[in-house]
């Protein structure tokens, strides 16, 4: 188990180890719901909130019951039926609660069911043998990197509305080069701090 | 003993989930009564909460326009919310132009019953009814399409308006479904309904239609449609089909014979080939009858070598173009493809017609 502080994580999980440029988890919905900053914020916000309690949730489910009966291999379905379950409840409770949170996240919550970003995360973390707190601060940390990465990248896009892209280029091509592009110089932040 | 933990672990998490789930559902999706009022209370209703406006209109059997059941991919259950409806979901706005937006248009199917909700309904959609009927008879007209006939059992009566149409309801894998087809048989004819049905591959309604057998229960509901036939016997009535596009031209037509027999109509009907033409013969009959019935058929492709055909080629809009003098009073009703439509739409305001006398629906 390492000692890295919960903070170090934290920041490593947005700018160095950033769950979306460096491990390319989750690119399906940040494709599909770049194309304004509106709309990826409000996906970039209820990603954070639903992966920060999920891998809270995930740990203590792999830590006090699956690993100590030896079933660790089970933690793939397991997790990914906990965060499902979690994704409608959080539905119910938003849309009951808060009908103005609802509109602006609720929306997109049945999305993060089958956010591989999500099930990624819960999966580091215990692969990484993180701490309680060290999983706080990472899965809220990889949580904000995601919502970083996607509100850049919707910036971008509602820029490059008025750009003359080649034809063949247009649409998801030039996204995902516009990816690679800004995975690059994310790993401008590589060497700050590293967690593994 | 591994294999026996691992099913009981996995088991009893899901469970645990599940009933988690339905006990937060219990307690959370509780909105209580709700009051639907429609129309500025002609018809006050008192429902329970957190169901969509959709399925709570359907319970109280007034019946929507609506092809998807309710999934909000077909855009056809539009109506005015006044209050009560919450903001607009982005899972509507495609579906919605700039001023239906501004005139609180929704779909029923997206907008959930969470408090009193004011809703406007047109008075033609509070007419709609849900009616159980019987396959009378099924006839094949060409090689992929049927005439079917629906007795009425009950409501045993149906009053509806040339060009009109019905939504039937057909099963598929996810629940029922329904689909909408023009009414074929004139509106004399209060008893029954026609359908001319053709066979789209894959298509659910179709496919369901053209399996019923004589006998068969239906269920379907009606009547719907903004064709408004102008009375005035002195207005020529033109009617352009193509394909499928013939039903509520023969509802038209026969509707205007029974009561004004010397009004002028037109009947343009194109196709492709001579298989695919049909009531040609009872037009023909009928047009003997009353020689004010003027029928063109027109075949779009190329006749076989020693084919016999004496009526036009070429597409439909020519034929239109050719016969039709410019700026006489007239009213038109145009059903079929899309580019049929179009292409016959400017030929018709070539010919002087207004816009607000052309009545079409295209067929996808």
């Amino acid at each position: 188990m390492s000692d890295t502080s919960a903070w170090i994580i934290l920041v490593a999980a947005v700018f160095t180890n950033n769950i979306l440029l460096s491990n390319f988890l989750g690119m399906c919905s940040f494709i599909a719901c770049s194309s304004q900053v509106e709309t990826a914020l409000g996906l970039g916000t209820a990603v954070t909130f639903v992966m920060t309690l999920t891998t809270m949730i995930n740990y203590a489910i792999y830590h006090f019951v699956l690993h100590p009966l030896q079933l660790g291999h089970l933690q793939f379905i397991v997790f990914i039926a906990v965060i499902a379950a979690f994704v409608q409840l959080v539905e119910m409770i938003v849309e009951r609660f808060s009908p103005k949170l609802y509109f602006a996240l609720g929306i997109f919550l049945p999305l993060i069911t089958v956010n591989c970003a999500i099930l990624g995360a819960s999966l580091f973390a215990i692969i990484r043998n993180y701490t309680f707190v060290q999983t706080l601060g990472f899965g809220f940390g990889a949580g904000v990197g995601w919502l970083v990465a996607i509100v850049l990248m919707a910036g971008l896009q509602q820029k490059m509305r008025y750009s003359d892209i080649p034809k063949p280029f247009a649409g998801v091509p030039v996204a995902m080069i516009i990816t690679c592009v800004m995975a690059m110089a994310f790993m401008g932040f590589a060497g700050m701090v590293t967690i593994q | 003993m591994l294999y026996l933990t691992a099913a009981l672990v996995f088991g009893g998490l899901t469970a645990a989930l599940a009933l988690g789930l339905i006990v937060a559902e219990r307690f959370l999706v509780n909105y209580g009564i709700c009051k639907l009022d429609i129309n500025a209370g002609e018809t006050p209703l008192e429902l329970e909460g957190g169901q969509t406006l959709l399925s709570a209109l359907y319970s109280n059997e007034i019946f929507i326009p609506s092809a998807c059941g309710g999934k909000g991919s077909c855009g056809h259950c539009k109506i005015t919310v006044d209050s009560g409806g919450g903001p607009l979901l982005p899972t509507e706005t495609p579906y919605l132009s700039r001023s239906e937006i501004r005139s609180n248009v929704r779909l029923a199917c997206q907008v959930k019953i969470r408090e009193d909700i004011f809703v406007r309904i047109p008075s033609d959609l509070m007419d709609v009814k849900l009616f159980n009927a019987s396959v009378e008879h099924v006839r094949k007209l060409t090689h992929d399409t049927r005439e079917v006939r629906f007795k009425l059992a009950e409501p045993i009566e149906i009053s509806q308006r040339p060009g009109q149409y019905i939504q039937v309801q057909a099963p598929s894998p996810e629940g029922p479904v329904f689909r909408a087809y023009s009414i074929s048989s004139p509106a004399y004819d209060i008893n029954a309904v026609e359908l001319m049905v053709r066979l789209v591959p894959g298509g659910i309604g179709s496919t369901y239609i053209h399996e019923l057998q004589e006998g068969d229960p239906v269920t379907f509901t009606g009547p719907y449609g903004e064709f408004y036939l102008n009375d005035d016997p002195s207005v020529e009535i033109v009617c352009v089909g193509g394909g499928c596009g013939m039903a509520p031209m023969k509802n038209i037509i026969y509707s205007i014979y029974e009561n004004t027999p010397d009004r002028v109509c037109w009947l343009f009907f194109g196709c492709r080939t001579t298989e695919d033409i049909f009531y040609l013969e009872e037009f023909t009959t009928l047009a003997e009858k009353h020689p004010s019935l003027k029928v063109i058929y027109a075949l779009s492709d190329e006749l076989i070598d020693g084919q016999q055909w004496d009526g036009e080629t070429g597409f439909v809009h020519l034929a239109v173009d050719k016969h039709l003098e410019a700026n006489i009073d007239r009213q038109a009703f145009l059903c079929g493809p899309p580019p049929m439509i179009d292409a016959v739409m400017r030929v018709l305001e070539d010919k002087g017609l207004a816009e607000q006398n052309i009545f079409y629906d295209k067929f996808n």
